[in-house]
């Protein structure tokens, strides 16, 4: 069995507990709602995009600790990246949470800093969801603001 | 030691069951997921593996002695069954998939030949989605209006606007306990406030039936459904209990071999109950499965099993109450004359899905979510719960262990 040490770094645990961009954001923003059909989890973003640059990012919802350390890291991560920055360092994210998508480049120069301390919560299978749930909604929420 | 008010001897019937017998990691498992499903004594295991190994073969369609035979066992299950909730004949008791298909096959079948526009169906605050999507799927087909029972302060449904909600009502259908709150419903009463609406009384039975004696003729209810797993017996077999009349009148469910009489170019004729309700080759093993469980479950006597749950449920609420005080929030009953051993609960803040993680390291298995009760998560003001359920097996021992288990996760959070 994996050490629960390997899911629970002080990390993620520091973002669980002092989230960072929580709040919403006022229209004309975006917002898009996931949920884990699983333990009840949902999560809602707010997308601010102008010329293809996303400006401004925020999250508000409940979940674990694995789904909010995981979408609040994604928040400061993406804030000031274009789309297509955004785009490719999901795919980098989703690669290492072994979620790639066939056929899909993945761009293994990108950094993806302290978010490489969810790479443990592959160990813990049911949990990957958890982890994914923030960045599959920011997806959604690309393609609403990019209609 | 399985608590000092018990009447059982769960540290032996334990050892009945090879899983809780069993080490993950050089530690035992303590299992407090039964309300979810229940594991599998070695007579169940051994009747399966037995009827398999020796019996197996089709039911109701070959003369050959071995299908004699295997017809034969699965319709001694039935007569179990029939026996275990005191039905009035074997034509009233259907095999289905679980207790969700037996719902679904009651909304779908007796629903759309009986419920119109604007027909009622009253639910309660405390339902299980299989008691609610069904009903929800009739309203989009059919424009039927659902009324709901609200709940107590105290998670007993609130009564008191009862006779106004079932005025005119069709069906009153309701859980006789929940699967979040562990709140037994007065399911006589219910039955007989419908009857006096002049309203079905349909009772999901699933967290009843593997818990306490059954006596649907006494409850005076018109369906009842439970589900084999829960209840020491295989998955993928359900029961559904109907009053024989209304079953005879239903349209079938699901058409295919064994359910008809006769087909003809032109059309087809039913076959009598209760293959009527059984279409296709039903889960045989499961069957004879569920029949040992049950054989297991009189051997060990239900008002024995009741008695012993209540012990555990006085127990676990003492312990945890004085161990963790106000870090602790039990959603449901504190009376154990009022519940089941079902406990939803709240911890120091830690999501659930942490909690049942950080559990797991003790080998303590608990439900972590919305129990498939969305509805009443919202009303109770939870996201998601914990929850720890008992069942013969368990013992004070298996409280302690997730007391201790719940301390290590106040130290990671």
């Amino acid at each position: 069995m994996p050490g629960i040490e390997d899911l629970y770094r002080e990390i993620i645990l520091d973002h669980y507990r002092t989230p960072r961009n929580r709040g919403e954001l006022p229209p004309p923003a975006v917002c898009t709602e996931g949920n884990n059909p699983l333990c009840g989890d949902d999560i809602r973003i707010y997308l601010d995009v102008a010329d293809g640059v996303v400006r401004d990012v925020k999250f508000s919802g409940q979940g674990c600790s694995i789904s909010q350390s995981s979408t609040s890291m994604m928040t400061v991560a993406v804030k000031g990246k274009t789309i297509e920055e955004v785009r490719a360092f999901v795919r980098r994210f989703k690669h290492m949470m072994t979620l790639s998508e066939d056929g899909e480049p993945v761009d293994q120069s990108i950094k993806l800093g302290d978010i490489e301390a969810l790479q443990g919560v592959v160990k813990f299978p049911v949990r990957i969801k958890c982890a994914t749930l923030g960045w599959n909604t920011l997806l959604e929420g690309l393609d609403e603001a990019t209609k | 030691m399985t608590g000092a008010n018990s009447v059982l001897d769960a540290a032996a019937i334990r050892r009945e069951f090879p899983i809780l017998t069993s080490e993950i990691n050089g530690k035992p498992v303590v299992y407090l997921d039964s309300a979810n499903t229940s594991q599998k004594p070695n007579v169940v295991i051994d009747a399966m593996t037995t009827f398999m190994r020796e019996s197996y073969a089709p039911i109701n369609r070959s003369a050959y002695t071995l299908a004699a035979s295997a017809t034969e066992k699965y319709e001694g299950a039935r007569a179990a069954v029939a026996k275990f909730i005191n039905a009035n004949s074997t034509n009233e008791i259907v095999f289905t998939k679980n207790a969700t298909e037996a719902l679904n096959l009651v909304a779908y079948s007796w629903g759309r030949a009986n419920l119109q526009r604007g027909d009622v169906v009253v639910l309660t605050h405390m339902e299980h989605h299989a008691n609610i999507v069904p009903w929800q799927m009739l309203q989009q087909e059919r424009g039927i209006e659902l009324r709901w029972v609200p709940l107590t302060s105290d998670f007993q449904l609130d009564l008191s606007s009862l006779p106004t909600l079932l005025a005119g009502a069709k069906v009153f259908s309701f859980t006789a306990m929940s699967n979040v709150l562990g709140t037994i419903n007065p399911v006589e009463k219910l039955c007989a406030a419908a009857h006096a609406a002049g309203a079905l009384a349909i009772v999901d039975a699933c967290q009843s039936v593997p818990h306490s004696p059954t006596d649907v003729r006494a409850l005076g209810a018109d369906f009842a459904m439970f589900s084999s797993h829960k209840m020491c017996g295989p998955s993928g077999v359900g029961v559904l209990w109907g009053r024989e009349a209304l079953l005879e009148a239903m349209p079938p469910f699901l058409g295919g071999g064994n359910m008809i009489s006769e087909v003809r170019l032109d059309g087809f004729k039913c076959a009598e109950l209760p293959a009527k309700f059984e279409a296709g080759t039903p889960p045989i093993t499961e069957v004879v499965g569920l029949g040992a469980a049950i054989e297991f479950l009189n051997g060990v006597g239900m008002a024995n099993i009741r008695q012993h749950e209540i012990a555990m449920s006085s127990y676990a609420l003492e312990m945890l109450t004085s161990r963790f005080g106000d870090d602790i929030t039990i959603h449901g009953p504190r009376n154990p004359e009022l519940r089941g051993a079902t406990f939803s609960f709240a911890f120091r803040g830690i999501h659930p899905h942490d909690l049942s993680q950080v559990l797991d390291q003790s080998n303590v298995c608990v439900r972590a979510g919305h129990h498939c009760a969305k509805p009443l998560m919202k009303i109770i003001g939870a996201n998601a719960t914990a929850r720890a359920s008992f069942y013969l097996y368990n013992t004070t021992q298996d409280a302690d262990a997730l007391a201790d288990a719940l301390d290590s996760a106040s130290d990671i959070f």
